[in-house]
């Protein structure tokens, strides 16, 4: 139970339209207090365990985001919030877009919307709670996603 | 050493940690009140540390962890020093051991954010230090020693006669807490500040060693403001616990400042109230009794 109590997550913004960005600072508002549940908006990905992922990955982002999903320590969840970073979303043809944040790093969960509501995004963090406990109770490791430069991931 | 002191050790050992929990668990529900949120549970500090303890130990170098522990060993000891009435000079050095690890080991790994926020500390370390060394001199001349035996067993207060270095000394424990407006080496709950400043490449245990140093700091740094008034204890936790709300108000109404600030601040106003104050008690010749 020790790591739902206290979830920790890191804000990932990788090319978000800053819409998604609003709503995920908002559930930090006194209107939402994401920290009654223990929720802390940490800076560094060392001392993370949930990664809040917005926007849909692009050429440009996409090592930074391998970059601070390997340095999470397990256990660790990834959670997509919004369409583009569940899926591409309305950006989900362009030239530089890759595509949902799947396609390049394990998500766990996935909140819909555009944006999501704060009430949406708590409850995305909730329900990785219980993946959290899973992956400790079942020592499941997160798997480390090489970097190669600005490639095209293949399955893109 | 006899029965006593063994048990006196442990109960340090046990008590401090779980007093240090408490009041940062209390620290985070009334800063939460302030902001006009519900605040997580007091327990909350527990939960993190317990959290933190399950998770992977990722370090960039393997020294990281080593000064983590010497800062912790540290500051359990200046705390069992300041409880057996050592001579306060030494505690001081010894905490200012403590205060170093941190620092080396925020430099070790680094990290842009570790190194700044280190330096920043340095800072902090230069501007709060001879405000301490003050205190210790206010005590050697109040009672002829600086062993903490004459201050707790005299029976009029120390507060009496160093009025202006207790003034400092709460801003000394603002400065040391690292809470706003001193918070720019390391910062606290969800504020971020050079990411995470000094701890920034600690995680897992490594970070929760840190977090129970902080517990023993905490009780540490209040055991300070308690020799003020130590000949009533009561008064003397009183005043600890005033202080230390106090603090938590401080650290909400304030914004964060530059360190050059700090240093203008402590170095000017701290120090020179400070010399006021020893000046007053070098040509009263004033004594504890
Ligand atoms: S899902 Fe909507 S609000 Fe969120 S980043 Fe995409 S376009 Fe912006």
């Amino acid at each position: 139970m020790s790591l739902a109590k206290s979830p920790w997550i890191i804000h990932v913004n990788v090319n978000s339209c800053n819409g998604c960005d609003i709503e995920v600072v908002a559930c930090l508002t006194p209107l939402y207090d994401a920290e009654r549940f223990g929720v802390l908006n940490i800076g560094t990905p060392k001392q993370a365990d949930i990664m809040v992922v917005t926007g849909s990955v692009n050429y440009k982002s996409v090592n930074v985001l391998k970059n601070i999903y390997n340095q999470i320590p397990d256990p660790k969840v990834v959670l997509a919030v919004g369409a583009c970073a569940s899926t591409g979303g309305i950006f989900h043809d362009c030239y530089n877009v890759i595509g949902g944040v799947d396609q390049v790093i394990p998500v766990d969960a996935y909140v819909p919307g555009c944006c999501p509501r704060p009430e949406a995004i708590l409850d995305g963090v909730v329900a990785a709670l219980s993946i959290l406990e899973e992956k400790k109770k079942g020592n499941i490791k997160g798997k480390e996603v090489k970097l190669k430069g600005n490639e095209v991931p293949s399955n893109a | 050493m006899n029965m006593n002191d063994i048990l006196t050790i442990v109960l340090v050992l046990i008590g401090a940690p779980i007093l240090g929990c408490l009041a940062s668990g209390i620290d985070r529900r009334i800063t939460a009140r302030l902001q006009g949120r519900v605040g997580p549970p007091i327990l909350q500090p527990y939960y993190d540390v317990k959290k933190l303890l399950s998770k992977d130990n990722m370090i960039v170098n393997p020294s990281q962890n080593f000064y983590v522990i010497v800062y912790l060993v540290f500051i359990i000891l200046s705390l069992l020093m300041l409880v057996f009435k050592q001579d306060f000079l030494m505690i001081i050095f010894v905490y200012t051991v403590a205060s170093l690890a941190l620092i080396v080991g925020g430099m070790s790994t680094g990290s842009p954010y570790a190194r700044v926020g280190s330096s920043r500390e340095i800072m902090a370390i230069l501007s709060y230090e001879p405000v301490l060394i003050l205190y210790a001199l206010a005590i050697y001349l109040l009672t002829g020693t600086f062993k903490l035996t004459a201050v707790l067993d005299a029976s009029s207060p120390l507060l009496i006669y160093t009025p202006l270095i207790f003034i400092a000394m709460i801003v000394v424990l603002n400065i040391k807490f690292k809470k706003s407006p001193f918070d720019y080496s390391t910062s606290h709950h969800g504020h971020q500040e050079l990411v995470k400043g000094m701890t920034t490449e600690y995680g897992g245990p490594g970070f929760a060693t840190i977090e129970i140093a902080h517990f023993y700091e905490y009780v540490f740094l209040t055991g300070l403001i308690f020799l003020f008034w130590a000949s009533t204890p009561i008064i003397g936790v009183l005043i600890g616990i005033l202080v230390y709300l106090l603090i938590i108000v401080i650290d909400n109404i304030t914004a964060r400042v530059y360190w050059q600030w700090m240093l203008k601040l402590s170095w000017s106003v701290l120090l020179i109230i400070s010399i006021v104050n020893i000046a007053y008690l070098y040509y009263s010749q004033a004594k504890l009794v």
